[in-house]
């Protein structure tokens, strides 16, 4: 069998990155102090201050002002708040405003908070559809407003997609919103920290970012909200953060969050830099070595709003014959973990509504593996998998063709009469599934939600 | 690894032995519950927690694999279609012919494994099927459907334990799913309600209850497809027998959707009439003579089998009562099995 490494290989930073040794010290020295940043005396004041500090720097690195960051739990709340809130708000401002406009490729935050919305709250939602590089068309969000302009509460488009990696012409898009006077909220969940995100000059209304994914702690996350934009809250409470978000601010998290945030914005272009050359790297030697693998999604050659057109670190791959999920346990048993991108239930993947609605069919969608590089990640990361990705889809391919047999046990390679109280007594053992056993064993998801 | 007791179990058995081992767990339905109630199935969210726990006292990798479009066809369709036509089937043996060593074990070997490891209680050794040493919880009876290609890929680590020493050991492992309730039941069928559950499936089919001996109609059912051979509740007959002895399930026919019903003593059989046998580890001499046992968890009859045109016939030293077709006939050689044959007819 091939040997992994002794560290696993972690290509999963679009799901979780870890945390930024900043990160780590600022939230350190908040979780060992005492202090509600709602207080009124001196230790209330000082985790205030932290607080505070915090959120103007969030609002220095992305273009914000502070007093349009509203702390969070993180990518599903604020995703949950900026949906609904302005959903609420705009709806009760005008009866007729019940329709919202999403694309198709959005994050299951958006897209099942759209659902709860249509189901409990009377709403409709317009879907905007996306081309086969998985990008939505200004004209297409044009030509949805224009079927009543009157009706539309509000417009969600994500920044960049999770799983592909498409970025979106957010300006552009919030531009078409605004000539109607329609608030546009964009998950920018992915592209903070990679791309050019700057909250002012998009004119997008609402975003949404999170900790988790470029180096903060999980658990923490803001939505940036324009000072004149009205938004019902989810959560009542204390009347904290404008009154939109009741709660005790985390003040740990917060300045761990604050941290990661400042960070990752000042070398950004350098590591995108990096990640966008080493992902292409992956690209081109994984497309080399197995034949029949596409990547899906954008290439990545051009510019949106002064940014490349595909995250850089995202390489979301297509394996012909393959069923994801095969080809992600026979890599992890290789040392080297992946995500299949999309999200899941129980560890079961459903076909990737990303590529559906991208116009690929149900077997390129489960047939797919997203290799999300981050900010540790080197050029031996990529080496390894290019090391073990062809016998691996080699293997897969034929499990493939295992499951598709409906005739159970006829061409089985198998030995007979394993007596399974001796491991050295079963014949016949291949290269082939073997776990090369590594330190921490409790990685125990299969799919895991994505994004 | 079902989130139970007895395959989390054999998981650590199996590494306890040397080997490499991932643990999987099935998932069946489209979409499962998240919360497990009473002691059915074993496919909500909260079982696939239980068995990602053990994985995790294990140490070992975890995966859940879909498989729910097969059970879906190989399983449930049957099962439904197994009672439209009037039989009586076993979907856990129908699950492991053509799921677990059939659709799961082929991926397996595909990827690189070599064998499927439950937590069945029975006994499997160079290719010899037997009875588990608890005869209270001996799974032979369903795993004797498999052919010896299918064991040659499966391991059954607690064949030799009681399931009092299964728990034991859990509990010493550490594994919270020591106590956890035993699954009864059809594992997809969340309430129980197989008749209900049929009769969604298949739509009222009303047709008469008869009496076998005087022909006259006792009363009206929804769908012949509720009944089973043998069965003396829910028949819900207006009047009793003219001797007052309770009145059994003595033949269904879906055809006309009549049940027929009559007393005890005409449900004695003494001859199974089956299908085309697997046999274990070869075709025994024939005409074989050992016992067979002719239900899960039945009673154990003497039994002479032989051949007539490449299906089985199998005479019974003992009377057996309601005998249904669609059950397997399984052949055993004391503890061992020998084969087994789907049951046709019976008189």
């Amino acid at each position: 069998m091939t040997s992994g490494p002794r560290n696993p290989v972690y290509l999963d930073h679009a799901a979780t990155t870890p945390m930024l040794p900043a990160a780590v010290q600022a939230m350190y020295e908040q979780l060992i102090r005492v202090g509600n940043p709602s207080s009124l005396h001196a230790a209330g004041r000082e985790s205030r201050r932290v607080v505070e500090q915090a959120r103007e720097d969030i609002a220095a690195a992305v273009g914000a002002r502070p007093s349009e960051v509203i702390f969070t739990s993180g990518g599903t709340e604020s995703d949950n708040l900026a949906v609904k809130g302005l959903f609420w708000s705009r709806r009760d401002a005008d009866l007729r405003r019940r329709r919202i406009i999403a694309s198709a490729i959005e994050h299951h935050a958006v897209l099942d908070s759209l659902e709860w919305l249509r189901k409990h709250e009377d709403a409709e939602v317009t879907y905007l559809p996306v081309d086969s590089l998985g990008r939505v068309h200004p004209a297409a969000l044009r030509a949805a407003i224009a079927e009543a302009p009157e009706d539309v509460a509000l417009v969600s488009v994500m920044w960049a997609n999770n799983e592909v990696g498409t970025v979106q012409p957010i300006r552009e898009l919030a531009a078409v919103a605004h000539e109607h006077g329609i608030p546009f909220h964009t998950d920018a969940v992915q592209a903070v920290g990679v791309l050019p995100v700057d909250f002012t000059a998009s004119g997008v209304d609402a975003l949404t970012l999170t900790g988790h994914k470029l180096g903060g702690p999980m658990g923490a996350g803001a939505l940036l909200l324009g000072r004149d934009i009205a938004c019902t809250p989810v959560l009542h409470g204390g009347g904290q953060e404008r009154d939109v978000r009741s709660g005790t601010l985390d003040a740990p998290a917060i300045a761990g969050l604050a941290a990661a945030v400042a960070h990752s914005a000042r070398d950004r272009v350098e590591r995108a830099e990096r990640l966008a050359a080493l992902r292409d790297t992956l690209v081109h030697g994984v497309v080399q070595r197995v034949s029949g693998a596409v990547l899906n999604g954008d290439p990545g050659e051009k510019l949106i709003d002064g940014g490349p057109s595909r995250l850089p670190g995202n390489a979301h791959l297509s394996f012909s014959g393959c069923e994801g999920d095969a080809l992600l346990m026979l890599l992890d048993a290789r040392g080297v973990e992946c995500s299949t991108g999309s999200a899941c239930s129980a560890g079961v993947s459903q076909p990737s509504h990303v590529l559906l609605a991208m116009g690929a069919s149900v077997d390129r969608a489960r047939g797919s593996l997203r290799f999300a590089l981050g900010h540790p990640s080197t050029e031996a990361d990529v080496d390894h998998l290019l090391n073990v990705i062809a016998p691996v889809v080699e293997r897969a391919r034929r499990a493939g063709m295992a499951g598709a047999r409906r005739e159970s046990a006829s061409a089985r390679e198998h030995p007979t009469g394993a007596d399974w109280t001796q491991a050295d007594g079963v014949p016949g053992r291949e290269p082939g599934f073997g776990r090369e056993h590594t330190a921490g064993a409790d990685r125990s998801e299969a799919g895991g939600p994505a994004q | 690894m079902s989130g139970g007791v007895d395959s989390a179990v054999a998981a650590a058995r199996a590494l306890d032995a040397g080997h490499d081992v991932t643990g999987v767990h099935l998932a069946l339905s489209p979409a499962p519950a998240s919360l497990r109630h009473g002691a059915r199935g074993c496919c909500t969210l909260e079982d696939a927690r239980d068995a990602r726990r053990a994985a995790d006292v294990l140490g070992i990798p975890f995966y859940v694999w879909d498989f729910h479009e097969r059970f879906a066809e190989d399983v449930v369709d049957d099962f439904v279609a197994e009672y439209a036509a009037g039989r009586t089937p076993n979907p856990c043996l129908r699950c492991n012919e053509k799921i677990k060593f059939a659709a799961v074990l082929d991926r397996a070997v595909a990827l690189g494994f070599d064998a499927v490891v439950t937590g069945h209680h029975a006994r499997l050794s160079g290719g010899v099927l037997r009875r588990s040493v608890d005869p209270a919880k001996d799974q032979s009876y369903v795993l004797a459907v498999l052919t010896c290609e299918q064991l040659a890929g499966a391991v059954f680590p607690l064949g030799g334990s009681t399931k009092d020493d299964v728990r034991r050991e859990a509990a010493a492992r550490g594994l919270g799913v020591a106590d956890k309730p035993d699954s009864h039941d059809v594992c997809f069928i969340a309430d129980g309600d197989t008749r209900g559950f049929l009769t969604r499936r298949l739509g009222e089919r009303p047709g008469d209850l008869v009496d076998a001996e005087s022909g006259a109609v006792v009363g009206r059912h929804g769908g012949a497809f509720g009944f089973t051979v043998g069965q003396r509740r829910g028949l819900r007959i207006d009047h009793p027998a003219g001797d007052g002895t309770p009145r059994y399930v003595l033949s269904i026919s879906p055809a006309t959707s009549t049940v027929t019903v009559g007393p005890a003593a005409l449900l004695d059989v003494t001859a199974v009439y089956a299908g085309p046998p697997v046999w274990t580890c070869g075709e025994p001499m024939l005409p074989f003579a050992g016992t067979a046992q002719l239900r899960a968890h039945g009673a154990v009859s003497d039994a002479v089998a032989r051949l007539a045109d490449g299906r089985l016939v199998v005479e019974l030293g003992q009377a057996q009562r309601g005998i249904a077709a669609g059950q397997a006939v399984v052949l055993y050689d004391d503890d061992r099995v020998v084969g087994s044959a789907t049951i046709e007819s019976a008189r």
